[in-house]
């Protein structure tokens, strides 16, 4: 525990510091994002890489974020922060309803039933064109305020979106230590053997799955207040795959897996500009030779290449002596 | 810690300055085009034209004797990259004014972005909520016509022709809910009767169900509004149908790739208003465009071996609007605004621009032609 608690503060440390470098920099604009992205990695961590339960539709609850937090603010002219909180229950409540019928599922099933819900979800963002403004998007989203505080910069914004990020990392570190996290492993490994133990393994895949989508509406929010400006084109398949990519790059069953993978996926197209017309080419062929010789993710992956390392360098020593 | 606080402040030092010393030197404009993805057939002609430009210009010496460089990101058609991208072309880049994005949805993101920055922003994308309402679009500009132009061009023309109901088909896109939102509002300002309101899917592989529904109605003319290929397909449904209404597209499918695509046959007779590039060889010697738009389209054959295309010309307007204000008013990023504002009777590939305070697309109904597809190619309608 106590090493979970220092982790969890060298963390909070790196993200309080990083402004310093960055700030007057567009970086600090990425990183708001990066905050994001890891906000809705570690939510399909909870629910892919603890309970083993997979989906291919996680956009639509950012998504359903995103919108329900932009038309209750600039339609009915709500308080954002309310907003934000009806939406989350909201959404949960309906994550948990669609979870009893959708989880009885397995594998493929899951996989082809929550793709089919992402892609429902985003031909409703698209053509109910009197409510969401329709393919040409919904402008006009106010920026969050905290009295008199405005969140209306990139290095405010950042700390704004970091601050969930944290209490969410908070969260789900606590949350996969404690029984129920034992009881999600335990599901993963074998759901019957965990029934056996008493484990109501039912409940517990809807409950997760509830708080999955909940946290990835909270980002949906953040990210609504962020861009002021959302469109169908930032909720639909491609975004649910992506988000997968980062949670299995970064490694499935860790929290700062999530967060490595959210900021390699996010950052690296930034770093490959230079390369112009190739860097898609190079960009895919770096996630292929990852998935290949990390299969456990960067946060396995790196520590045991250094290892190799060491291990390389202390064998050639033993060869010379 | 205090150590730690000196190297980190002292790294940020740098980084600033050395962006700040890439600044001076040469004028900078900013490019932001979705060269990749799904709208790459918008961006990836707007960032050659650009180039081709820019090149041309500083050969020929630069402008007020200044270099011009141009700064040109990817956005791949997603508005989260775009704002980001924007971010770094006004942080990192300091360019004094951006041209693009291509699309209606990240024009949308980056201008709140531009606007609060004061950069001038100049859009290659046709959504009518990029410019107005114009009193809180003070930086914000487009090159391509408003939607309920070319409506209207088609609506004049039905008029004359007595075609009071009308059916109408839109592709559930950015373009088609635009072009079906205008559609509707000019045609209830004119007297029209919408007597049937289909659409479809951009991905759609048959639409003769909507069609059929069409022919049942009491429709005297159809409007079909969507971009490649879903107008070819409509067009061959027709031909295997029989129907004989007559048909107007968009000018969304204002190229030679959408005869191609529906074949002359299944195209023949089938009317659009589009504007002038794509037929500026039909056009009558004298018009004012007429030289420009040659000198474009062998140009850019010239440099890419394909004929120069409608989107592409967006970029050029926005290059041209934007040396131009430079060459009147000023290189930076205030006296560039208001030399867009300010620009008359500039002749361009899209048409002839008069931009005003109350006015920041500059095009009227003179930027479209309406022209009848014979034998596949164009004819001018009178």
């Amino acid at each position: 525990m106590k090493r979970e608690l220092i982790k969890f503060m060298l963390f909070a440390l790196c993200v309080l510091v990083a402004p310093l470098f960055f700030s007057g920099s567009y970086l600090m604009n990425v990183l708001v994002f990066v905050g994001i992205h890891t906000l809705l990695a570690v939510a399909l961590n909870l629910l892919l890489g603890y309970a083993g339960q997979i989906s291919l539709g996680h956009a639509a609850f950012f998504g359903l974020g995103a919108y329900g937090s932009g038309i209750l603010t600039t339609t009915f002219s709500w308080n954002p922060w309310l907003a934000m909180v009806t939406v989350a229950v909201i959404v949960a409540t309906m994550a948990f309803a669609i979870g009893f019928p959708i989880l009885k599922l397995k594998g493929h099933y899951l996989a082809m039933a929550t793709l089919g819900l992402g892609i429902i979800i985003f031909i409703v963002f698209n053509e109910w064109v009197d409510v969401t403004g329709g393919p040409s998007g919904f402008p006009g989203i106010p920026n969050l305020e905290l009295g008199t505080l405005v969140f209306d910069s990139d290095l405010k914004n950042y700390y704004l979106v970091w601050s969930f990020v944290l209490g969410c990392v908070l969260l789900s570190v606590n949350l996969a230590n404690s029984r129920i996290g034992r009881a999600f492993r335990a599901i993963h490994d074998a759901e019957t053997a965990a029934r056996v133990m008493g484990v109501n393994a039912r409940l517990l895949k809807v409950q997760v799955f509830a708080l999955s989508a909940m946290i990835c509406a909270i980002a949906g929010s953040l990210y609504a207040h962020v861009m002021t400006f959302i469109a169908p084109p930032s909720f639909g398949f491609n975004i649910s795959v992506e988000l997968l990519t980062m949670v299995v790059i970064g490694g499935l069953g860790s929290i700062y897996g999530s967060f490595l993978g959210a900021l390699l996926l996010t950052m690296l197209p930034e770093f490959l500009r230079f390369m112009h017309d190739y860097d898609i080419v190079f960009y895919g062929g770096l996630l292929m030779v990852m998935t290949i010789f990390m299969p456990g993710g960067l946060v396995r992956g790196i520590p045991e290449l250094f290892r190799k390392l060491a291990g390389l360098k202390k064998g050639k020593g033993d060869a010379h002596a | 810690m205090k150590k730690l606080v000196m190297v980190c402040s002292m790294a940020a030092l740098l980084l600033c300055s050395a962006t700040m010393a890439l600044a001076s030197g040469t004028i900078k404009i900013g490019g932001l085009f979705s060269v990749t993805g799904p709208a790459s057939f918008l961006g990836e002609p707007e960032k050659k034209t650009l180039e081709m430009l820019v090149a041309d210009l500083n050969a020929k010496g630069g402008i007020n004797g200044q270099k011009l460089e141009a700064v040109i990101y990817d956005t791949a058609g997603d508005a989260t990259k775009a704002v980001q991208l924007a971010t770094k072309l006004i942080r990192n880049d300091k360019v004094v004014a951006i041209i693009g994005p291509s699309t209606t949805g990240e024009s949308m993101a980056v201008l709140a972005l531009t606007e609060k920055e004061k950069i001038p922003l100049i859009s290659c994308a046709a959504g009518i909520k990029i410019t107005e309402p114009v009193k809180d679009r003070k930086w914000t500009f487009k090159t391509p016509a408003n939607d309920h132009v070319a409506v209207e061009k088609i609506l004049q023309y039905a008029e004359k022709q007595k075609q009071k109901n009308l059916a109408i088909m839109t592709v559930t896109d950015g373009f088609g809910s635009s072009g079906r939102e205008q559609l509707k509002a000019v045609a209830a300002q004119k007297g029209f009767t919408i007597v049937a309101d289909e659409t479809y899917g951009p991905k759609d592989t048959d639409m003769t169900p909507q069609l059929t529904k069409i022919r049942g109605s009491q429709a005297q003319a159809l409007i079909v509004w969507g971009t490649n290929p879903g107008p070819a397909i409509i067009t061959k449904n027709i031909k295997q149908l029989g129907i004989k209404l007559p048909v107007y597209m968009s000018h969304g499918v204002a190229s030679k790739k959408y005869i191609e695509l529906a074949s002359p046959a299944a195209a023949e007779g089938i009317m659009l208003p589009t504007g002038k590039l794509a037929i500026y060889e039909v056009l009558p010697k004298n018009d004012p465009q007429y030289k420009l738009l040659k000198e474009y389209d062998a140009a850019y054959r010239k440099a890419h071996g394909v004929e120069a295309s409608t989107f592409g010309g967006y970029a050029y307007d926005a290059f041209l609007l934007v040396t131009n204000a430079i060459k009147t008013k000023g290189a930076t990023p205030a006296q560039i605004r208001d030399g867009l504002e300010q620009t008359q009777k500039l002749v361009s590939v899209s048409g002839i621009f008069n931009m005003s305070a109350t006015d920041h697309n500059g095009l009227d109904l003179s930027a479209f032609e309406m022209v009848r597809i014979t034998k596949g190619d164009w004819a001018l309608l009178k």
